[in-house]
């Protein structure tokens, strides 16, 4: 089960902090990013990258997008 | 996948900074203020102006270069399906922070954009808005990195992103119906400035065509000065940046084409030379930007595309300008106004406030 941040609603910088604090935390495998704007989608897919995580995955959910990032 | 936003690549962002870059000492050319092809903090003022909620009689005139952005932003986001309506995050804070951003940005003369076309024009009080700029937004940054939150938005009806582009529609009407007399201080509701920067424009149909530009290009590349520092301090990110860079290094080149390159610190248009009082009424702007996520032109792209936070911090910044012109406030080129300093006291005192108490404990 991967981790989830849920960061609809927040505009960024929230999104990424809320990415990164994920990453930082606990290092997952796996990490589902929940995001309700295009800019905030392109943000986390760039800070991710950033920081050595490749995103599997990018799906259109409800409002917004759920975005499926993995390690290496 | 869903479809490649081109404009959201490195290459996007800086082709982005070189259009603005290009054609804001185009438009001063045209007849703009100097170094003021585009200034979004100006710009508002002067519309505050024109609608009579402050009277200065040298900063009237409804600028459509502004109508633009939000108009071009609106048509990019509808076309890209980018049109969220979404409202509710703090908005009263959005507004406050509008008016005590817009009353730090007349202490320097200037929004961010301005203070980058400034410097690219040879003003070096430019330097210290800019370093000014940064303070404010690395303050912002801590709060940031502290917890600091305005909560989240809730997606709404689309009539309410409407609200915002429909007062902007509104607005030119008014420019239509009451066009500007030669000579004249008063068209209908309007008022217009005879002399002064508000005296001072392009054609209205090129300013608006730019302006339509220039919104449809920065919503598409989420084009925002604030978040550029931001970025590169909170995160060491240099995406927005490149653009913020790109932007400077178009408009010197432009400006040296044109003709209107004039290094020195003395006699440079609409600015003064009071160097603190340039730091901190840019550093006051800034962190104004950074606790409410954009710097004034991104904020009119968010209100494009539907974000209602985001039209309430225009609105406020609107207010804000009648404030500064009304409590003398703003600068001039003779120097800060009579209360300036007070204002900007007041001004950190309640971004300050709103950093430390607005604060998600950690989980």
């Amino acid at each position: 089960m991967a981790t989830t941040v849920d960061a609809r609603g927040f505009s960024c910088p929230q999104p990424v902090l809320m990415t990164l604090e994920a990453i930082k935390k606990g290092s997952p495998q796996d990490l589902v990013v929940l995001v309700d704007t295009d800019t905030s989608k392109e943000n986390v897919m760039r800070a991710a990258q950033s920081q050595g995580y490749t995103v599997r995955d990018v799906a259109p959910e409800g409002e917004g997008y759920r975005i499926h990032i993995v390690k290496g | 996948m869903p479809m490649k936003n081109v404009f959201a690549s490195r290459w996007g962002i800086v082709v982005v900074g070189a259009v603005i870059g290009i054609l804001a000492p185009v438009l001063q050319k045209l007849g703009n203020p100097g170094n003021m092809g585009i200034c979004v903090a100006c710009m508002e003022r002067d519309m505050a102006g024109a609608l009579g909620l402050h009277r200065a009689e040298v900063v009237q005139y409804m600028r459509p270069e502004i109508i633009g952005f939000v108009l071009g932003s609106l048509i990019a986001a509808y076309l890209f399906k980018e049109f969220r309506p979404r409202v509710g995050s703090a908005p009263i804070v959005r507004f406050i922070l509008g008016v005590f951003a817009m009353i730090g940005a007349l202490v320097f003369l200037g929004c961010p954009w301005r203070a980058m076309l400034r410097l690219a024009g040879g003003d070096g009080n430019a330097i210290l808005g800019l370093a000014g700029l940064a303070f404010g937004v690395w303050i912002g940054t801590l709060f940031l990195k502290n917890g600091y939150t305005l909560g989240r938005t809730q997606s709404t009806y689309a009539s309410v992103g409407w609200i915002l582009p429909l007062i902007m529609l509104g607005f030119l009407a008014l420019l239509f119906v009451f066009p500007q007399v030669p000579g004249e201080p008063k068209s209908g509701v309007l008022f217009y400035s005879v002399k002064g920067p508000g005296a001072m424009h392009a054609p209205v149909a090129l300013s608006l065509a730019v302006g339509l530009l220039v919104g449809f290009l920065a919503q598409r590349s989420r084009f925002c000065t604030m978040g550029a520092l931001r970025d590169l301090i909170l995160f060491r990110h240099t995406h927005l940046f490149s653009g913020f860079v790109s932007l400077i290094v178009f408009a010197f080149i432009t400006n040296l084409v044109l003709g209107q390159f004039k290094a020195g610190f003395e006699g440079q248009p609409v600015a003064h030379t009071q160097h603190l009082w340039n730091f901190l009424g840019m550093a006051l702007a800034g962190l104004a930007f950074a606790l409410a996520g954009g710097c004034p032109g991104r904020q009119l792209f968010l209100a494009g595309e539907g974000d209602g936070d985001a039209a309430v911090f225009v609105l406020g910044m609107i207010v804000g300008a009648a404030f500064s012109h009304n409590f003398g406030l703003a600068s001039s080129p003779q120097g800060i106004g009579p209360h300036g300093i007070a204002g900007l006291v007041v001004g950190f005192a309640v971004c300050l406030f709103i950093g430390l108490t607005m604060r998600k404990k950690a989980a």
